[in-house]
């Protein structure tokens, strides 16, 4: 887009800017992309009192755990869209050629799609804790463990979209390969909840998450682009 | 020593090495097997607490050791494929994937089998056991991705990315579960960590299984090496040669 017009290249912040951009607008353009998964989030969710038990009581029980884990794999149906089109139309090859690090805009493109679909998932989640009956005091540990949570799981998620992204179907495939790594996410998320719950301090966990966060971070890129070079090839 | 491995790296000079050496390992394999497995089930005096069940152990323990220790090999054969694009490291990792999926599996089953005279119950959310678990998903998970490629080549390389993943998640995997729920015991066999030490003719049999284990590990790997090393290498002259050679004899 933006490139298309000059013949020097872009400085990176200039591209990266250009990079997040265009992700967001893709996503904007296809709002399914955005209200699925969140409409998998919430009917999901929702499944849980009327399979199991209606009672607050046992409700409030489980309520951590079902969030948690419906919100990773809302956050896995989410991935698609991540780097499906952009492989069909030509684009990833584009990005994997351009001369600003890989890296970066990786980095970039990810976090433009958390911001428009594990974010939204995130603000949601205050209604349906409270139709779980979570008890008040659990509410700030869950929103700040997904918070820090959904981004790791966002990147882990595109470590698998980016090596099945080459494969005709891969939905089921991605949920084999991504939801033993995002394990670690689950235990520590939802055992922040448990610990409040318990009338202990959440703060430790949220640091590990916290660590986590920093760790997918700096690594994850990498590993999504060997992925998508493998991929494009 | 570059050199050296450089030439390991040759399926020809692996297939040629492995002819002379593998009958001797098997043969070590299973007196060691045979050794460990009859002292071990046959020998040792009964547990006053556990009875006979402890002999479980005897298996139980070398297999999970081993699925680790194959995931580790699995994971450095990965990396060579990834770093040095040696094509026989990726023949390797792919014969590790499904060894250490069994290895995995049978520690599984061995620890239920355990877990219900002793803990009364056949599977139970423990750290050891859940990580375990997760171990088996991701063997699971590599040898899925591997096999929903068409082209051989991409399907190695997305193997080779996703094994390196797991290493640097699977301590962490181990050590979320750690913090979330123990109730599986020390090392115990050996008494390392234990305060009542076993004496050595409790713990000598399990030096022989668990050797005799990881020597029927590298033969079964040596095995289905040489297997995928024929299927890869058809076209090349050597095992045109070979083949042709082997049908003369018949």
């Amino acid at each position: 887009m933006n490139l298309s017009g000059s013949r020097q290249t872009l400085g990176t912040g200039a591209s990266l800017a250009a990079t997040l951009q265009r992700e967001l607008l893709i996503i904007l353009r296809s709002p399914g992309d955005i209200v699925n998964p969140l409409m998998f989030y919430v009917i999901a969710v929702s499944l849980f009192p009327l399979g199991g038990q209606a009672d607050a009581e046992w409700l409030s029980g489980i309520a951590a755990g079902v969030i948690w884990v419906t919100a990773l794999l809302a956050v896995m149906l989410s991935m698609e869209s991540l780097f499906r089109s952009d492989y069909e139309d030509g684009s990833l090859e584009q990005l994997l050629l351009s001369p600003q690090p890989l890296y970066f805009h990786l980095l970039v493109k990810v976090l433009g799609h958390w911001l428009l679909t594990g974010l939204p998932l995130v603000l949601l989640t205050p209604v349906l804790a409270m139709m779980l009956a979570l008890p008040g005091e659990a509410y700030w540990p869950l929103l700040l463990g997904l918070l820090l949570g959904t981004p790791t799981l966002n990147l882990i998620g595109a470590i698998g979209m980016a090596l099945t992204v080459g494969l005709k179907r891969s939905g089921v495939l991605l949920a084999v390969l991504v939801l033993p790594l995002s394990i670690p996410v689950l235990v520590f998320g939802s055992g922040m909840v448990q610990t409040t719950l318990n009338g202990l301090p959440y703060t430790g966990l949220a640091a590990v998450l916290g660590a986590l966060l920093v760790m997918t971070v700096s690594l994850a890129p990498l590993a999504i682009g060997a992925a998508l070079r493998i991929s494009v090839n | 020593m570059w050199q050296w491995l450089y030439r390991l790296g040759s399926p020809k000079l692996f297939y040629d090495m492995t002819t002379g050496f593998l009958p001797w390992l098997t043969i070590v394999t299973y007196f060691l097997l045979i050794v460990g497995l009859v002292w071990g089930l046959g020998f040792v005096p009964p547990d006053y607490q556990m009875g006979d069940n402890f002999r479980i152990a005897y298996i139980h323990i070398p297999m999970s050791v081993g699925a680790m220790g194959i995931y580790a090999m699995m994971a450095c054969m990965a990396a060579m494929h990834m770093i040095w694009n040696i094509k026989l490291a990726d023949l390797v990792a792919r014969s590790c994937a499904a060894l250490g999926a069994t290895y995995c599996a049978l520690s599984l089953v061995t620890g239920s089998l355990w877990g219900k005279p002793t803990w009364g119950t056949y599977w139970i959310w423990d750290a050891r056991l859940t990580s375990m678990l997760i171990l088996l998903f991701v063997f699971i998970a590599i040898m899925a991705l591997r096999s929903a490629y068409d082209s051989e080549n991409s399907g190695s390389k997305a193997a080779s990315v996703l094994t390196l993943v797991g290493v640097v998640n699977l301590p962490i995997i181990h050590y979320s579960v750690v913090w979330w729920n123990t109730l599986h015991q020390g090392d115990s066999i050996l008494g390392v960590s234990s305060q009542s030490a076993n004496p050595p003719e409790v713990w000598s049999p399990a030096f022989f299984v668990g050797l005799g284990l990881i020597g029927f590990f590298f033969q079964a790997l040596i095995r289905r090496t040489r297997n995928e090393i024929l299927l890869h290498e058809r076209r090349s002259q050597w095992v045109q040669q070979l083949l042709t050679s082997k049908q003369l004899q018949e």
